[in-house]
């Protein structure tokens, strides 16, 4: 079926480089979702992938077959914009029924085409109005529908939710994530800004940045193990915490004595060559715990305490000259922390270690 | 005075009286009839008392004054007295209707005083307004209309004769070929006008030099259509055949081998040789209007045709033009509006001769070359009548697009 494979592609206006080596093998049925910074790129390489966009490096196939050059229309791809890009002087039926006209699809296997989307995406009721008649989750809907009726090989969505309020968006991203299983042999590509949307739906994560790819994996191994700085305070939220220090004790787990003061110990093996070596310690502030011993973690007084009801995030500066500003998210609600002394630490496999920006697992 | 500094004064004097009548009546309405605080009973009693000489005293003395010196010499009991007689106790309601709405009797509040002004006030801002579009726009209509029904009558005076002026105009074949003309006026100038302005706003979007082409073809918007003719006069121009041909029409002509050809004089045709001069003029403000509209078209309405497989044409046909097809129609009515009142191409290339006459033009020949104000009010009569439905249609349309 439909894979999707990226060599070396690259992307210039003129002088400006925006994209660069961008390489990936997506195996038909997979959803990948493209997260990153804002300007970094996402929608350029979807509308490459498309076709919108002219490809300025490198080759891209679909289904084995080079498409740099071939319109969008014959790509076996569909699109849903993040405006929805409806034809505001169409009906729905007819907004969805445009591409099989062009087609010269027979006037029964439109009709039938339209009713099985509309159907899906329970429109039924509205095909006759027109766009902007529809509420912002119809519109949507209709979009996709317009998607659906053509039964592409691969499906692009670039922020398709992010002008919908953020109920809606939690209902959406379920519908996206049901179409998608009622779907498995179809790809998907879908560029968004936000976390959980690319968390819960991605089968693996694209991050880019710098021109480039960062990391490519499962939104676990993202969390989990990732690759390089960036990634680490890229994804979860409040960002992941980084500490200076250096290695001061090596082998199966490393030893860190961080440079704000005190020692910290990490599931990251390390040999002792690396012995001195500068390094970034990042915590995430889901990882810290409450801990009776000193001498193996950050302690300082409470500046600000949000209580967010599920979780409390503390914010702290450790009493060591020179440390980094701590944040802290705590389960539950724990209230009247504020100017308490608190002492937190992490478990080993919690805590990560960069050296240049790069992760050490992945030397 | 130098000229200049005459139209600095008229511009100050405008402006100056613009806010003048707007603080004027402002304080009016605030300080004087309708004070935004609360009035005792006695109080509204002796206001209502001095408003009823106000609104009614001053102008009844002003009606006084003009009875005794305009219509009791001429005696009143004819059409015309009557006629304003009855428009003066519409008046003299109107003003005591006002005072019962302005002072009322007994208590007033605050509120009520704010919200009373407040329904007066845009009414007195529009005053100066609708007086001067009444005399110079209504007044003229019936004053046509009237004068469409009567006849000159020898040493002076007028005389009613119903419909034969209009009997009269139907006959002459003159009157018939300017409504044909009109008529094929009415389809070609509208239509070319549109489709050209739309081709040029849609090719120069994307080209370099495609603003100072679209400068170029606006350029005739400012241009008189007087000064358009005799530009156009000179590209038909026809010498005798020895001599060399200076009107760009005749040259080519004459270059792929015919002979000079007198242009506006060949019957039919020459038709459409002045409404090339309208097309040429009016293509630039179709071309303004829809390059607008076409700008303001979602682009990405346009990628996902061409991602559902759409050439450039089908975009073209089947997405742009129907999402600008509000513009469209209102550049088309705009422009029928236009060609429905041409007179000066025809008046200064043709005159009308050789088939080419028009209704303005026929109006214009009937008013002031024959003197004949029946017929000539008459055809402005027909004018009006073709023009007001269009005209009607375009407001709602243009109402509609602000919505
Ligand atoms: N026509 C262009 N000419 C020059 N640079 C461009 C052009 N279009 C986009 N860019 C640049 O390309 C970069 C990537 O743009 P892109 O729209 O792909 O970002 P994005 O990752 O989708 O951002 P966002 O999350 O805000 O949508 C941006 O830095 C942008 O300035
Ligand atoms: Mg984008």
């Amino acid at each position: 079926m439909a894979g999707l494979k990226l060599t070396d592609i690259a992307k210039s206006y003129g002088e400006v480089e925006v994209l660069k080596n961008i390489n990936l093998d997506v195996s038909a049925g997979e959803l990948i979702v493209f997260v990153g910074p804002s300007g970094c790129g996402k929608s350029t390489l979807l509308r490459m992938i498309a076709g919108l966009e002219k490809i300025t490096g490198g080759t891209l196939e679909i289904d084995g077959l080079v498409v740099n050059d071939v319109p969008p229309a014959q790509r076996g791809i569909a699109m849903v914009f993040q405006s929805y890009a409806l034809y505001p002087h169409m009906t729905v039926r007819d907004n969805m029924a445009f591409a099989l006209k062009l087609a010269k699809k027979s006037k029964s296997e439109i009709e039938a085409a339209v009713k099985k989307a509309a159907d899906i995406l329970q429109l039924a009721p509205y095909l006759d109005r027109l766009p902007k008649a529809l509420s912002g989750g119809q519109r949507q809907r209709v979009a996709i529908g317009r998607c659906i009726v053509r039964d592409p090989k691969v499906f692009l969505f670039d922020e398709p939710l992010s002008n919908l309020d953020a109920a809606l968006r939690v209902a959406t991203r379920l519908e996206i994530a049901q179409l998608k299983e009622s779907m498995p042999d179809r790809t998907m590509i879908y560029v968004t800004h936000d976390q959980v949307e690319a968390m819960t739906l991605a089968s693996r994560i694209v991050v880019l940045a710098n021109k480039g790819i960062s990391q490519v994996g499962t939104p676990l191994e993202l969390y989990e193990k990732p690759q390089n700085e960036f990634v680490a305070t890229f994804i979860g939220s409040p960002a992941m915490n980084l500490f200076t220090g250096e290695i001061a004790g090596t082998g199966q787990q490393t030893s860190i004595k961080l440079d704000g003061g005190g020692f910290l110990a990490s599931a990251y093996p390390t040999n002792h060559d690396d012995m001195g070596m500068k390094v970034k310690v990042g915590i995430r502030p889901e990882d810290f715990m409450p801990t009776e011993d000193p001498g193996t973690g950050f302690s300082g007084t409470v500046d600000v305490q949000e209580n967010l009801g599920e979780v409390t995030l503390l914010f702290f500066v450790p009493v060591t000259p020179g440390a980094e500003p701590v944040i802290a998210k705590l389960p539950g609600i724990h209230l009247g922390m504020k100017g308490k002394k608190v002492n937190l630490t992490a478990k080993p496999e919690k805590v990560h270690v960069f050296s240049n920006g790069l992760s050490l697992l992945y030397r | 005075m130098h000229p200049a500094l005459q139209g600095l004064v008229t511009i100050a004097i405008g402006v100056g009286g613009c806010m003048g009548y707007f603080y004027l009546s402002n304080f009016l309405l605030d300080r004087f009839l309708l004070p935004a605080r609360a009035l005792t009973a006695a109080e509204a009693a002796t206001r209502r008392r001095l408003g009823t000489i106000f609104l009614l005293g001053v102008p009844g003395l002003l009606l006084a004054a003009l009875y005794l010196a305009f219509f009791l010499p001429r005696g009143i009991f004819n059409v015309t007295g009557l006629f304003w007689m009855a428009v003066t106790a519409l008046l003299i309601y109107g003003l005591w209707r006002l005072r019962d709405y302005v002072f009322a009797n007994g208590e007033l509040t605050a509120g009520r005083n704010i919200s009373h002004a407040n329904m007066i006030r845009p009414w007195l801002f529009l005053l100066p307004a609708i007086i001067a579009l009444g005399l110079y726009l209504t007044y003229p209509v019936f004053e046509t209309l009237r004068l469409s029904l009567t006849e000159r009558v020898p040493g002076g005076g007028s005389r009613w004769v119903g419909l034969a002026n209009y009997i009269q105009m139907a006959d002459e074949p003159k009157f018939w070929e300017a409504m044909r003309n009109n008529m094929v006026w009415l389809v070609v100038v509208p239509a070319m006008s549109t489709l050209f302005g739309l081709l040029v706003a849609q090719l120069t979007d994307r080209i370099a030099w495609g603003s100072i082409a679209k400068m170029l073809i606006f350029m005739p918007m400012a241009i008189s259509f007087v000064g358009a003719s005799v530009i156009w006069k000179l590209v038909y121009d026809a010498r005798p055949v020895d001599l060399d041909q200076i009107g760009i029409m005749n040259a080519i002509w004459v270059a792929v081998g015919g002979d000079p050809q007198q242009w506006l004089t060949l019957p039919f045709w020459n038709n459409f040789f002045l409404m090339a001069v309208l097309i040429w003029i009016q293509t630039g403000f179709a071309m303004v209007i829809l390059s607008a509209a076409l700008r303001g078209i979602p682009e990405e309405t346009i990628e996902a045709a061409i991602v559902d497989g759409a050439g450039p044409f089908q975009v073209f046909f089947k997405i742009m033009v129907p999402q600008i097809m509000p513009t469209i129609v209102v550049v088309w009515t705009t422009i029928t509006l236009v060609v429905l009142k041409v007179f000066d191409i025809v008046f200064a290339m043709t005159n009308g001769q050789w088939g080419t006459q028009v209704l303005a033009n026929y109006m214009y020949d009937k008013l002031f070359r024959a003197n004949d104000w029946g017929v000539g009010s008459a055809s402005a009569m027909v004018i009006m009548l073709l023009v007001t439905p269009i005209l009607v249609w375009n407001v709602r349309n243009a109402r509609k697009e602000m919505r």
